[in-house]
């Protein structure tokens, strides 16, 4: 292990790091709400759209992100729809990312107990109302663990995104391997860069979890 | 008159050639199912040791499997290996390697999970009722775990899958490289890359559809 080697190119992989977790962070809030809208449509059984949300989940669900981007970025031109390789990262991550995120959403609305559906509609709620402040609360209370774990999948998915020629981690540790030749160095601070990434995400996932369970919402955690 | 671009999928022998391709990263994902289940079974009966070393071992393992995205992990086989056990591993070894160590953690854990799901006093009540302890195991403990275990085991296959379409990362020339070729070959035809990508997703759909299919279909029956 060489350690200037290391020192002189921890810039490189703060670069490298930052593309990552900068389109990992857009792919992850469009998801979300491309996620909670399939899952509003299909929940509602909304004509026609609800069936769409279903198809395009079925999709997003069965197929690689390698071969959506590849999709994306070489098919599609061809076409004449043409986007740059940072929109297609973002696209090609949230088209995975919202079927991901819509089925968290799911589970944790079918999680909510039916008399507290029937209840909120009892005392005169419309169903908008009822869906934001009796269903969803409870619902993304559930949904969170599930929705954690997305995040860091999603995340760890951007490694592809050099297909797309971006200046990711694993695109900056590939052109340094393959200059410089030192594979070891070049490996180790891939992994400590990735980790550095991913650990702070799954504390905040544990941190959340836990003020979750003392909210306690419903009469689920009322024992 | 110039045709559409799909019909270059047609000429000779390009779509065998394709299927071809896919049935490179098929057989490594068999193969890769086949030895996570045997070694799953192998990685459960240690995260459930009474003992705490084995336990210790297996979660830094599962971590490790959590936290890398499956395309470093591949980099570190692939190129690190080389570089430091002078293990010089063709890309499909690798593959297999790399992606077994992560199949064996994540199974090994759903076995793990399906196993304790079931209550305890399932097996006090067989003792109870006079069976042997084979007899419980057999007649009452496999048949729950299976139920459980069934379809996680068979959404975990589908994104083995999925991430098997990475070992175009490592030069395997699988159905994305062979893709690449075909349209090498058809430069003249402009929207080529365009029907060779989207039947390439089709195909993987079709593969992977069936499998979430029937995964929803035994978790709603056994539920």
């Amino acid at each position: 292990m060489d350690g200037s080697f290391i020192l002189s190119h921890v810039p490189d992989y703060l670069s490298g790091a930052w593309v990552t977790l900068r389109f990992g962070l857009y792919g992850v809030l469009c998801s979300l709400a491309l996620g909670l809208v399939c899952c509003l449509l299909c929940y509602f059984r909304v004509p026609i759209f609800h069936w769409i949300a279903k198809g395009y989940i079925e999709l997003a669900r069965n197929t690689p992100l390698l071969v959506q981007l590849f999709f994306l970025y070489a098919g599609l031109p061809r076409v004449g729809i043409r986007f740059s390789a940072e929109a297609c990262a973002v696209i090609g991550l949230t088209f995975l990312g919202g079927a991901y995120m819509s089925e968290a959403f799911r589970s944790g609305l079918e999680s909510v107990d039916r008399a507290q559906v029937e209840a909120g509609a009892c005392i005169g709620l419309t169903a908008g109302q009822n869906m934001r402040y009796v269903i969803f609360p409870q619902a993304l209370a559930t949904a969170i663990p599930a929705l954690f774990a997305n995040v860091i999948f999603l995340i760890k998915e951007t490694s592809v995104f050099s297909v797309l020629a971006m200046m990711d981690l694993m695109n900056v540790a590939d052109t340094l391997r393959t200059s410089g030749g030192r594979t070891v160095e070049v490996l180790f601070m891939l992994i400590v860069a990735y980790l550095l990434i991913l650990l702070p995400v799954s504390l905040l996932a544990t941190l959340v979890e836990r003020r979750l369970r003392y909210a306690g919402f419903g009469d689920q955690h009322s024992v | 008159m110039q045709d559409l671009g799909i019909s270059i999928l047609f000429k000779g022998i390009n779509f065998q050639r394709l299927l071809g391709g896919l049935w490179v990263t098929l057989r490594l994902a068999l193969i890769t199912i086949g030895l996570s289940c045997l070694f799953g079974l192998l990685f459960a009966s240690l995260l459930l040791s009474r003992r705490k070393l084995p336990r210790i071992f297996c979660r830094i393992w599962l971590e490790i499997v959590r936290f890398m995205p499956q395309l470093v992990l591949l980099y570190i086989v692939y190129f690190g290996f080389a570089r430091v056990f002078g293990l010089d591993l063709d890309g499909e070894t690798s593959a297999v390697i790399v992606f077994t160590f992560w199949g064996t953690a994540e199974m090994g854990d759903l076995i793990r999970g399906a196993l304790t799901s079931i209550p305890r006093h399932q097996t006090e009540s067989a003792a109870a009722l006079g069976l042997k302890k084979s007899q419980i195991f057999l007649h009452v403990l496999i048949p729950q775990t299976l139920r459980r275990l069934l379809p996680q085991a068979i959404n975990l296959s589908t994104r083995i899958i999925k991430t098997t379409a990475l070992v175009k990362m490592i030069n395997v020339t699988e159905v994305l490289k062979v893709g690449q070729q075909i349209i090498g070959q058809f430069y003249r035809q402009p929207d080529a890359a365009f029907w060779v990508y989207f039947v390439i997703f089709l195909l993987y759909f079709i593969i992977c559809w069936p499998f979430s299919l029937l995964a929803r279909q035994l978790e709603k029956r056994w539920a």
